[in-house]
This record gives C-alpha cells, sequence and structure tokens, in this order.
C-alpha cells in the first residue's frame, strides 16, 4: 500500500524528531530508488537543476560517496567543500560558510560536523534543505534508515526484532539514530559494551542494557557492530585492544550461541581482527555490503523526499 | 459527485474495447514476435495486464510485460512536489530490438507520455514504441499520437474522465465528470 503521508520537513537532522510514519515513508521512496542503479542508464532527471552541496568537516569515505553518487544518479549538480580545503581553516565559522554557499542558490545542504547539534543550529536559518550526515556523537540519520532498509529486505519486518548494537557506544552517532528509529517501529534494542563505553541514562531511551555479550548475542535477529574509533583515544576506554577483542569481538565461536539466521551488520569501516573477524565480515551471515548499496538507494530517496518540498517556506519550521 | 458522473464505457465495453486492441496489436505488428507490453503506473499497468491475458488468449503465446513509473521524469515535479510518491519500476527483460506497446488509461496532455519515452530509453534502444490508450480525451499540449485507442471522447479541460478497473477500484468503468473545484 502507498503510504498516505506526505513529506513536509525542510531539513533531516535525526530520527529523534521523525514520526513512524515519516520513517515509513521513507524505507518505501527507498524501495523504488533501488532499481535504478540495475539499469544501463544509472540515472533519472529528478533532482534535473537543483544544487546539492556537500560538507564534510570530518572525514568520510562512505557516506561521502554514497550521497554524491546518490546525488548524480538523481541528476543534482553537485559541489565538494571539505574542512581541510575550505575557509574554515582561515577562520571563517561555520554559519558564514554556509550562508555564502546558500547565497550561490544551493538546494540541499548534506553535511557532516564533528559537533553534535551542528546541522541542528544551522537548518533553521537557511533556507536551503540541510541533511546531516553525521553530527558528532549524536546522530547519522541516513545510515540509520539504510541500517533499517537492509534488516527489513532480509528479515521482512522490524517489529518484534531483537536488534544488539556491541561496540562503542559512547561515540556511536549510529546507535543512537538506529534506538530512535528502531524503537518507533517496534524493535527491541540492546546494547553491548564495557561500561566505560556505554553513555550515561542510555537505558531512558528504551532499550536494554548489557556488558556481556553472550547476552547480546543469545536469540539477537540482528547484531550491529560498531567500530572501536581508535582516533577517539580508545586506549583510556579499556586497558588494551586485545582486552577489548576478547571480551566483546564478533567471531565464529561467539556466533555458536546465536539465531542460525543472524543478521551480522557494520556501518563500516571496518577494523578487521578488532570488533569482528575476517570470516565473519566475509560469511554467510554478514550483509555488510548489502547495507552500502541499500544506502545508495536510502540517500537517493531522501534528497527526492527533501527536494520535493517549495523551497521558500523557511520561516514555517523556524 | 456520482449523479454528475456520465457514463462513457461500461464494463462490457472496456472488455471488447480491449479485444479489439489486442487484434490491432497482432495485426500490425504480424504476431508477437519481438513484442512487449509496458504499463505506465498505475492504471495502465493493469491494462497492459489484460492486454497480454487477451493476446495469449488469441496466440497462445504470453509476451514479456514490463511496468514504469514515470514519477521521476515528470516536468513538473517543481509543482506536485512532495505529493509524488515514488513507485517501482521494473523492465524484467531486454528492451534492445523489441517492439515495446505501452500502455496507459487516458491520453491528455500527452505528458506523461513524454515522460515514459524518456524513462523507457534508459533501458535500453526499442526496435520501435507504440502507444495503446483506453482512452483519448483530446487536449494535446505535446506532439503525441496514440496508435492504438479504445475510444476517443470529446471532453471539455473543465471535465474530468475517470477510469475505474476492478483491479484498483472494484469495477470497471470509463466516466466523465465536471472537474472538483
Amino acid at each position: 500500500m502507498t503510504n498516505p503521508i506526505r513529506w513536509t520537513r525542510k531539513d533531516l537532522l535525526g530520527l529523534r524528531d521523525l514520526s513512524r510514519e515519516e520513517i515509513l515513508l521513507v524505507l518505501e521512496t527507498a524501495k523504488s530508488f533501488r532499481e535504478i542503479s540495475q539499469r544501463p542508464v544509472k540515472k533519472v532527471p529528478a533532482l534535473r537543476g537543483k544544487t546539492v552541496a556537500n560538507l564534510f568537516f570530518e572525514p568520510s569515505t562512505r557516506t561521502r560517496i554514497s550521497f554524491e553518487l546518490a546525488e548524480k544518479r538523481l541528476s543534482a549538480d553537485t559541489i565538494h567543500v571539505a574542512a581541510s580545503t575550505s575557509s574554515m581553516v582561515k577562520g571563517e565559522t561555520l554559519k558564514d560558510t554556509a550562508r555564502n554557499i546558500e547565497s550561490l542558490k544551493v538546494d540541499v545542504l548534506v553535511m557532516r560536523h564533528p559537533c553534535s547539534g551542528a546541522p541542528h543550529r544551522l537548518a533553521p536559518q537557511l533556507s536551503s534543505s540541510v541533511i546531516n550526515a553525521g553530527d558528532g556523537i549524536n546522530e547519522h540519520p541516513t545510515q540509520a534508515l539504510l541500517d533499517m532498509f537492509t534488516i527489513l529486505e532480509k528479515k521482512g519486518k522490524i517489529e518484534g526484532l531483537k536488534v544488539s548494537f556491541v561496540g562503542d557506544i559512547l561515540h556511536s552517532r549510529v546507535t543512537r539514530s538506529n534506538i530512535w528509529g528502531l524503537t518507533k517501529l517496534g524493535a527491541k534494542v540492546t546494547v553491548c559494551a564495557p561500561k566505560t563505553l556505554l553513555p550515561k541514562a542510555v537505558d531512558q531511551l528504551g532499550v536494554r542494557v548489557t556488558t556481556d555479550l553472550r547476552e547480546a548475542v543469545k536469540d539477537a535477529d540482528v547484531i550491529n557492530l560498531l567500530r572501536i574509533q581508535l582516533e577517539r583515544q580508545a586506549q583510556s576506554f579499556f586497558p588494551s585492544i586485545r582486552e577489548y577483542a576478547t571480551a566483546y569481538q564478533i567471531n565464529h565461536h561467539v556466533l555458536k550461541a546465536a539465531k542460525p539466521d543472524v543478521l551480522i551488520m557494520h556501518p563500516g569501516p571496518v577494523n578487521r581482527g578488532i570488533e569482528i573477524t575476517s570470516d565473519v565480515v566475509d560469511g554467510p551471515f554478514s550483509v555488510i555490503l548489502d547495507q552500502v548499496t541499500y544506502g545508495l538507494a536510502v540517500r537517493m530517496a531522501v534528497l527526492f523526499l527533501l527536494s520535493g518540498q517549495p523551497h521558500d517556506k523557511k520561516e514555517e519550521e523556524a | 459527485m456520482p449523479n454528475s458522473e456520465r457514463t462513457i464505457l461500461t464494463e462490457q465495453e472496456i472488455q471488447r474495447a480491449l479485444v479489439r486492441v489486442a487484434h490491432e496489436i497482432l495485426e500490425r505488428n504480424h504476431g508477437t514476435k519481438e513484442l512487449a507490453l509496458v504499463g505506465i503506473r498505475t492504471r495502465g499497468v493493469f491494462l497492459a495486464e489484460r492486454l497480454q491475458a487477451q493476446i495469449e488468449e488469441i496466440e497462445h503465446v504470453r509476451i514479456p510485460l514490463g511496468t514504469l513509473d514515470i514519477t521521476l521524469y515528470r516536468d513538473d515535479l517543481e509543482e506536485i512536489g512532495s505529493r509524488a510518491s515514488v513507485r517501482e519500476t521494473s523492465i524484467p527483460f531486454d528492451l534492445n530490438d523489441k517492439i515495446v506497446v505501452l500502455v496507459d488509461d487516458v491520453l491528455f496532455t500527452g505528458r506523461t507520455v513524454r515522460a515514459a519515452l524518456d524513462a523507457l530509453i534508459d533501458f535500453g534502444r526499442p526496435k520501435a514504441i507504440q502507444l495503446a490508450v483506453l482512452v483519448d480525451r483530446g487536449h494535446r499540449e505535446l506532439p503525441v499520437k496514440a496508435d492504438y485507442v479504445g475510444k476517443n471522447i470529446p471532453t471539455s479541460k473543465e471535465e474530468e474522465v475517470i477510469l475505474r478497473l476492478k483491479e484498483n477500484d472494484g469495477r470497471d468503468e470509463v466516466v466523465v465528470a465536471e472537474k472538483k473545484k
């Protein structure tokens, strides 16, 4: 059935703000975009004449490539700004950078920023649509949407499924977005990490919290692994990488206790041999590369839905 | 409202028109060789399915059938914006060197057909594309002409042609009504 609701938002900042129906609308729309990447001509004219600016103030490979390809396959014109090559290094503020880009009549800003809340602060001040491609440790909505899309494709439903997140929950914007989204769609979420990598009050988000990997693996329909973010001074959160791996690594021994049809997901990049072993990454339960494929369709859907919005109604949401 | 509706085609007349169009398609293309049908969502798909069944009954051959969603190719996306809902396109066969009969319900401005042609050509290079519609109501805004027409219905622009099909609306009929203000 077609979703009865319509997209009315100017921006996609996080799944915290979205209703269950809005999330389902994105997932439903994404289904139709999957097929475009299988055509001989992998391009549709839906965003012809629109301009999308990708502002990445933090390193990214797959999210940036995924957005860039999604934009190109929708026929949008794209520009890219990386923090290291922008005037930000000359001391320009984020707001000034964004307003300058907006003066060039850019329709959509895709933004990644190391500070939580940066896109939320910027969006009401701009008439361009803003898509959050990851802000600090807060949210990464398109990643969570593609994770949910992958689960839907592989399991046929989300409601009632048990989904576990294992790893650096504290710094994981992917987990936060997933918790907002999955709980709205009726999944039972478990987070599993050493105490030092669990955010305070995480239990108040309606999830089960455990420090025992066996608890998170047993009965799980989906296990979503998180990279140990070495660049976020992992050293101080646990004694050693090796000790972390001993207690929290997903390998074939650990998976013996899992359901026979468990899905192993990972937002990437994978640190093989730390949070997950190579044989599991490349093994039959892994849908890590499907996530990448579906991510493209999900981002096309988001870009399409946001671009359908008339752009002169900026005050409405502010 | 129902009482201002004027019935143009009944269930039986729709059926007869489709049988005739099926025969015309076969006659013009000398059988089913290289023939394929592509329905434009939503009702064009149901009509294409019916034509496929009809052709199978006549020739005992099931010709390939595809469905096309033209939302992403529309020239009025800016106006309809978020009301546009995109659904799946599926062309499960090789279009190259096929004679493709594009099937739609009502031919009006011709803009849908323009979008469908663009979409189709992104899938390959058909040998030919022909157009079959159940109703041609006139008022073209683009140079488009149907090859097969179920019924020509002269209308005014203030009127609306409504096609109902069992698959979607519970019954088969074509009616003309005053456009809702």
